[in-house]
């Protein structure tokens, strides 16, 4: 091997290294946030909603939208009309409650963020706006917010909102289990407080779990055995128990336990490889793909008169 | 412009005429034309004036997603967050750019320098539909200044999404650097040619690493939402493969589409060289475009087979996939098969337009019109965000066809004998005998480069191959 194509074939090997320094900063630290799997904090705090007890008074939507200061709604909470629609939250909705029939009278179901266990908002991130404290929160940091909305393609319960009316700060909103205002000091959220039918149980998630697989046995034919979120897509910290199947009452069943960032590993293995492979490999087929032919060993004038032979000419 | 490009004005070297008077930068830029001339025949083409509507329809309202925000552009939607701006800006110009490093890698790479008049189209492609992706997504973006965070603020590591930033942000750079040498050549600055030129092979195996990973990211990124995109769009374990695959002759049709035109509209500007190759490129590039049809389409059956989604293909979602698989990926499959042993050009033509809304029809597919499909209702775009998309697609319409009537992609810049090139020793002092047969030119052309040759990994074979076609 000559010195020119020794050279060559460094350059590439560099540039291949540089690749590869550049990748294994993505890599490692995708890898290390994918592997194993977070079963959530051992002091998170999580809320059991049990669905049988809601009588649809929006006391909990009241008390959300007074304490996070969201605008004055277009309907007072206490209109009862707004249950024609199935409605979702919107950047000034963090929670609602929707109405189901689901044969034996109405069943209520309030929606808010879940606060998952390994969060797909937080996961799907690329500025790490998401953080999901030691209390069970997942909250946001809006300053850092670039607005590409991944985290509501991300979120399998469709929760985040994005404040669309902004055109200076436009961020994502959504319920942040009032963190800032309560859960740090150790209160439960403001929805909970305010429900007037204790359809809202704070505590810590693992009694909850205990908590809800005791009313289930304890009240036979009232629930179905089943704690929607205690599972599904490796946990949430609001969980819900119901009296009548839970895809009958708007949850969807068909998410699995994996939590979302599962679906997203495989991709993410492939990343390091990729940068520290393909440079050799791609190099290694110039160098193969080229040898003896116009790209040359690298011997001189000899190379250049096979070239002119070589050549084809029009 | 054809009637102005007779009276011989054509710019193609830095030299007005033989007695060496060169071009000022002014004149260069009006293509040898006087700006009145230039003016005329810029008025004379009504497709200008097409492109003058949508401007004027279009700048106001993309003035207007920036003052009053994107809910006045779009409907707002909290279950659809990515409209036509990333549906289609996005994820459907990614994967037509993946000519660049295709070309790219085809002739530095593999050595296949006979696909070199089109190598700069491949390229430049690649470039400007990355660019106009960032573009789109910068109109997109609820807060577009912030797009450096990933980069220097805030790093969210296990994101696809970051990757896709990095991805893009530095493979941008790379294809920069890769177009450069044409528009240093056209600017006349050897130098920064050279500088290029030595980090060839670096930025095309860069470029091959960078594109494999974003493109099969864009379709990573949907593996966020495994119950959103109907099952026939998704694929858990081959999504990021799916998105990588067809993007491959999606980038290759592109070229034939773009070429295709080219050839059609700025036929002037295309030198000997390109339009006596370009209908066996064209096969050639079919050639590539089959096979990654073929692959493309065994691995969507895989897909299908592996999640076993068979069942839904007797619903409406399935008829709707076989239309974008019968029309985007088999009906082109058949035409090149076709159209290939018989070198009937005109129909690979054909199946490269159809393979491109194959792609972009892909995208859209599961960016917007299969996505949520268990929602019930599906979300058709405001009309003013397609107004901003049709006129984003205008400006990269305009931005291509100014860089192809400039810049030496459709055709090689001719390089004058100039002196004080030729001061630089000519060569190592062993200058051979088959040099004095080259026309000046190319003695230009390998005195300038021969001192880094000698010294430089990717030069050598590229001054020696290119000085040797000068000579012809």
């Amino acid at each position: 091997m000559s010195g020119i194509s020794r050279r060559k074939f460094l350059c590439a090997t560099v540039v291949g290294g540089a690749m590869t320094t550049l990748g294994s900063v993505c890599g490692k630290g995708g890898k290390a946030w994918a592997s194993g799997s977070f079963e959530g904090y051992p002091e998170g705090m999580g809320v059991l909603v049990d669905l049988t007890r809601c009588i649809g008074c929006r006391t909990c939507e009241a008390a959300c939208n007074k304490e996070q200061k969201l605008p004055e709604p277009d309907q007072p909470f206490n209109d009862q009309s707004v249950f024609n629609t199935k409605r979702r939250t919107d950047e000034s909705h963090y929670t609602v409650v929707n109405k189901y029939d689901a044969g034996q009278g109405p069943v209520y179901r309030k929606i808010q963020c879940n606060h998952c266990n390994e969060p797909g908002c937080l996961t799907s991130c690329f500025v790490n706006a998401y953080t999901k404290t030691k209390e069970g929160a997942v909250v946001y940091n809006s300053k850092v917010c670039v607005g590409c909305r991944t985290c509501m393609v991300a979120c399998p319960f469709n929760i985040p909102a994005f404040k669309y009316s902004s055109a200076t700060d436009p961020v994502i909103k959504k319920c942040i289990f009032c963190h800032e205002t309560r859960l740090k000091n150790g209160l439960p959220p403001a929805c909970v407080e305010a429900c007037p039918q204790a359809v809202l149980t704070f505590g810590y998630r693992k009694d909850l779990v205990k908590l809800g697989h005791e009313r289930i046995r304890n009240n036979a034919g009232r629930y179905v055995d089943q704690i929607y979120g205690e599972t599904e897509v490796g946990g949430t910290g609001w969980m819900y128990l119901s009296g009548v199947p839970f895809e009958q009452v708007g949850f969807d069943t068909t998410l699995g336990n994996e939590p979302i960032i599962s679906n997203v590993k495989d991709f993410l293995s492939t990343v390091p490889m990729v940068l520290a492979i393909w440079p050799a490999l791609f190099s290694g087929i110039h160098l193969l793909a080229t040898k003896g032919k116009d790209h040359g060993s690298g011997h001189g004038e000899d190379d250049h008169v096979k070239n002119e032979k070589e050549e084809p000419r029009p | 412009m054809k009637k102005f490009m007779n009276m011989g004005l054509l710019v193609d070297s830095h030299n007005k005429s033989a007695d060496g008077k060169k071009w000022t930068l002014l004149e260069k830029l009006f293509l040898g034309l006087t700006p009145q001339q230039y003016i005329m025949q810029a008025l004379l083409n009504p497709f200008n004036w097409l492109l003058a509507l949508i401007f004027a329809v279009g700048l106001p309202i993309l003035a207007g997603r920036f003052y009053f925000g994107l809910n006045w552009v779009t409907h707002s939607s909290n279950d659809y967050p990515w409209g036509l701006f990333l549906g289609f800006g996005l994820f459907a110009m990614v994967p037509l750019s993946s000519s660049g490093f295709q070309l790219g890698t085809a002739c530095e790479v593999f050595g296949r320098h006979d696909l070199e008049p089109i190598e700069r189209v491949g390229l430049l492609n690649g470039l400007l539909g990355y660019l106009f992706a960032v573009i789109y997504l910068l109109c997109d973006l609820g807060q577009p200044w912030r797009l450096p965070y990933p980069m220097a603020v805030a790093f969210g590591p296990a994101s696809v999404l970051f990757l896709v930033a990095w991805h893009v942000a530095t493979y941008l750079s790379v294809q920069v650097a890769e177009v450069s040498a044409s528009f240093f050549e056209w600017i006349g600055w050897p130098l920064g040619k050279q500088g290029v030129r030595k980090m060839t092979l670096g930025l095309t195996v860069a470029g091959i690493i960078l594109s494999t990973l974003h493109q099969g990211a864009l379709g990573a990124l949907f593996t966020y939402a495994p119950g959103k995109v109907h099952p026939l769009w998704y694929s858990a374990s081959f999504q990021w493969l799916h998105f990588f695959v067809s993007s491959l002759p999606g980038g290759l049709c592109m070229v034939i589409t773009v070429t295709t035109i080219a050839r059609k509209t700025m036929e002037w500007r295309c030198d000997e060289r390109f339009k006596s190759t370009l209908d066996k490129l064209t096969i050639t590039l079919a050639k590539g475009a089959t096979m990654g049809l073929a692959t493309y389409l065994t691995i969507k059956l895989i897909g299908v087979a592996h999640d076993n989604e068979w069942s839904y293909f007797a619903t409406g979602w399935g008829a709707w996939f076989i239309f974008e698989m019968g029309v985007g990926v088999i009906l082109p499959l058949i035409l090149f098969v076709y159209a290939i042993p018989r070198n009937a050009f005109a129909i690979a033509r054909l199946a490269a337009f159809f393979t491109v809304f194959g792609v972009v029809l892909n995208r859209v597919n599961t960016a917007m019109i299969c996505f949520n499909w268990k929602l019930p209702y599906r979300e058709i775009p405001h009309w003013r965000e397609v107004v901003i998309a049709v006129m984003i697609y205008a400006i990269y319409i305009v931005v291509y066809r100014f860089i192809l009537y400039r810049l030496p992609i459709l055709y090689q810049w001719k390089e004058e004998p100039v002196l004080e090139a030729v001061a630089v020793p000519s060569s190592n002092g062993r200058a051979p005998a088959y040099r004095e047969a080259l026309s000046p030119a190319a003695s230009y052309r390998e005195a300038v480069e021969e001192p880094v040759a000698i010294s430089s990994y990717a030069a050598t074979g590229l001054g020696a191959d290119e000085s040797g076609r000068g000579g012809l």
